[in-house]
């Protein structure tokens, strides 16, 4: 039963490559139609809460994706996941803003914060700038710790759930509170936000700022020559990584209903750089495939028990050792597409 | 003479070692300007700081009476002075025609938020940098390998890459990085014959550091001769091959002969 919804998302990147249109509704079927048919017919109502995850972790695995694509190692998503994730807490409890609201404003904050931290420290190349990177989350679980807006160890907790949405008297998204079945909203907010994201990285991606963006990964010098300004293509991808880390936080907090110092560690750094991996770094939709196998993957193995993280990590290595480009790697085979 | 480019008591020491030391030359236009020198002489020093990769500690480098030593690489690039790189530096993996297109960047006119979006001004500048690829892909007559992948070249070809890439950025002067470099007498030839119609039917100036000293002779209008940093002479080929401060650099040390 569960094969079914794991395999869903290989099928369609797989249509992908020559009808667009047809593997992106299929995607879309699938995402928003047959996987909540699917649960509610299964009775898995759990699976909502892990889908979720994958949608918001693939969110941020998106923005370290970006940064792999102009050619840095980027191990510290965590940092900016931690922080939006607190903008949104702390304007919602302390200042009442609307959910909604604090959705872009705690992407924003992120991204501004990452331009002061980007330009210098994306002067650094290779494992150097992966070092400061994976510092990063631990610096921002400590200024979590020592601040006395973000409360501390204690967190925050008791986050209202997102209201209600309307534009000129106009309903758009009901307040999540009433509804009979927040989950499958949260399901479907996280899902909608992922395929937005997406839908961002590949026109990104396909577009001339995609183009410079892989001639800053080949060869900076080059790139520099030929008149990019490589400083400022760098700060914008790091930016938009970032803003992509803090949005991911914020719709943390929504479904969590809190946010505590140790909400996003180091761990979770280190694993959006494996979805990216495990994906593919060749492939915009690398970090998605990524994300929902090894989230996923790590969800299913829990039946095998004490032997969980051993089958995990073995898998880990087999396909790092079998598909060193990615499990999209596959689709190369047959002619593949970006 | 009418100077397109100055280089001006140009000095760079790095620590105690001085790289440059006091170099002074006038480019013209459209001339076709050879720096030589022993290896470790300070040739690519010298280019990296015409390129602005590297701002020189004392001294200035004045483009059409603007001072662009000190400048980042990409805007002296925008200003029209571009470098091909020693090592055969390519987009390593996209093809040929990818590599040409990219390097189209400094004209084009959108901006990036307009490309994301797919303006028409995006569309109109992607359609031009395709067709100006094209025909920078015809001059060098690298057509049959429009869609190869860069990684898969050879080094000939790799070279004339390079100097694509060089083109697109459509410059005023190019300085060219040991052109000849691992290249047999056939090849140099072609190559000497393609500088030529870079000047003369592209109306380029052309700055060259070289160490095959048969082409230096062939295609430079004048040539400049550094050892240990500093400028030694200065000429046309002829009075270069005369000077004896060029025979005794040259003679002092094994490996690199003049070669008349």
């Amino acid at each position: 039963m569960t094969d079914q919804t794991q395999a869903a998302p290989v099928a369609e990147s797989r249509v992908l490559s020559t009808p667009r249109l047809l593997g992106i509704g299929v995607f879309l079927l699938v995402v928003f139609v047959l996987v909540p048919v699917f649960i509610s017919l299964s009775g898995r109502w759990d699976f909502y809460y892990t889908l979720t995850s994958v949608a918001l972790l693939s969110v941020a695995a998106a923005g370290v994706w970006l940064t792999f694509y102009i050619g840095r190692i980027n191990i510290g998503q965590g940092a900016y996941a931690l922080m939006g994730g607190y903008v949104s807490a702390v304007l919602m409890t302390q200042y009442g803003v609307s959910f909604w609201l604090t959705l872009p404003l705690a992407g924003i904050f992120c991204a501004v914060v990452s331009v002061g931290i980007g330009l210098p420290i994306l002067r650094l190349r290779g494992v150097y700038f992966a070092m400061v990177t994976l510092v990063l989350t631990e610096v921002a679980r400590l200024t979590a710790l020592a601040l006395p807006i973000t409360n501390g160890a204690k967190g925050i907790t008791s986050i209202p759930l997102p209201g209600e949405l309307s534009i000129f008297g106009l309903t758009i998204i009901p307040d999540f509170a009433t509804l009979a079945n927040p989950k499958l909203a949260f399901y479907l907010m996280a899902a909608l936000l992922m395929v937005l994201t997406y839908l961002v990285l590949w026109r990104i991606v396909n577009s001339r700022l995609g183009h410079l963006c892989r001639s800053l990964q080949q060869n900076e010098e080059l790139s520099a020559s030929i008149g990019v300004n490589t400083a400022m293509l760098r700060v914008l991808a790091y930016a938009i990584s970032s803003f992509f880390g803090g949005l991911a936080g914020a719709i943390f907090v929504a479904i969590s209903q809190s946010i505590y110092p140790s909400s996003f560690v180091v761990q979770d750094s280190v694993n959006f750089m494996l979805y990216c991996f495990l994906g593919g770094l060749g492939y915009v939709f690398g970090p998605m495939l990524g994300t929902l196998l090894l989230y996923f993957g790590w969800d299913l193995l829990s039946i095998a028990k004490q032997y969980q993280l051993l089958i995990y990590s073995g898998a880990l290595i087999a396909l790092m050792l079998i598909l060193p480009n990615g499990v999209l790697s596959l689709l190369d085979k047959k002619g593949g597409s970006k | 003479m009418n100077a397109i480019l100055q280089v001006k008591n140009v000095t760079k020491r790095y620590g105690g070692l001085t790289a440059n030391n006091d170099i002074s030359f006038d480019v013209a236009p459209q001339e076709i300007l050879s720096v030589i020198g022993p290896n470790g002489a300070g040739k690519s020093t010298l280019f990296k700081q015409i390129a602005g990769f590297v701002t020189p500690t004392t001294g200035e480098v004045i483009y059409k009476g603007t001072k662009i030593s000190g400048l980042p690489p990409h805007k002296v690039a925008r200003l029209g002075v571009v470098r091909t790189f020693q090592e055969t530096t390519i987009f390593k993996s996209m093809t040929v025609r990818e590599n040409v297109i990219v390097s189209h960047h400094l004209r084009s006119k959108a901006s990036l938020l307009g490309f994301f979006f797919g303006s028409s001004q995006a569309k109109a500048d992607e359609a031009e940098f395709g067709k100006s690829a094209d025909d920078i892909i015809d001059f060098l007559g690298l057509q049959a390998i429009r869609d190869e992948m860069a990684s898969n070249l050879p080094q000939g070809h790799l070279r004339a890459l390079g100097m694509a890439i060089g083109l697109a950025t459509h410059p005023e002067i190019i300085l060219l990085d040991e052109p000849f470099a691992g290249m047999n007498h056939d090849e140099t030839m072609r190559m000497v014959a393609l500088v030529r119609r870079l000047r003369d039917e592209r109306g380029l100036t052309v700055l060259l550091v070289e160490h095959d000293m048969p082409a230096v002779m062939k295609i430079s209008d004048r040539i400049v001769c550094i050892n240990f940093g500093e400028k030694i002479a200065e000429g046309t080929p002829a009075e270069i091959q005369a000077n004896p401060r060029v025979i005794e650099a040259y003679l002092g040390s094994e490996d690199a002969a003049i070669g008349m």
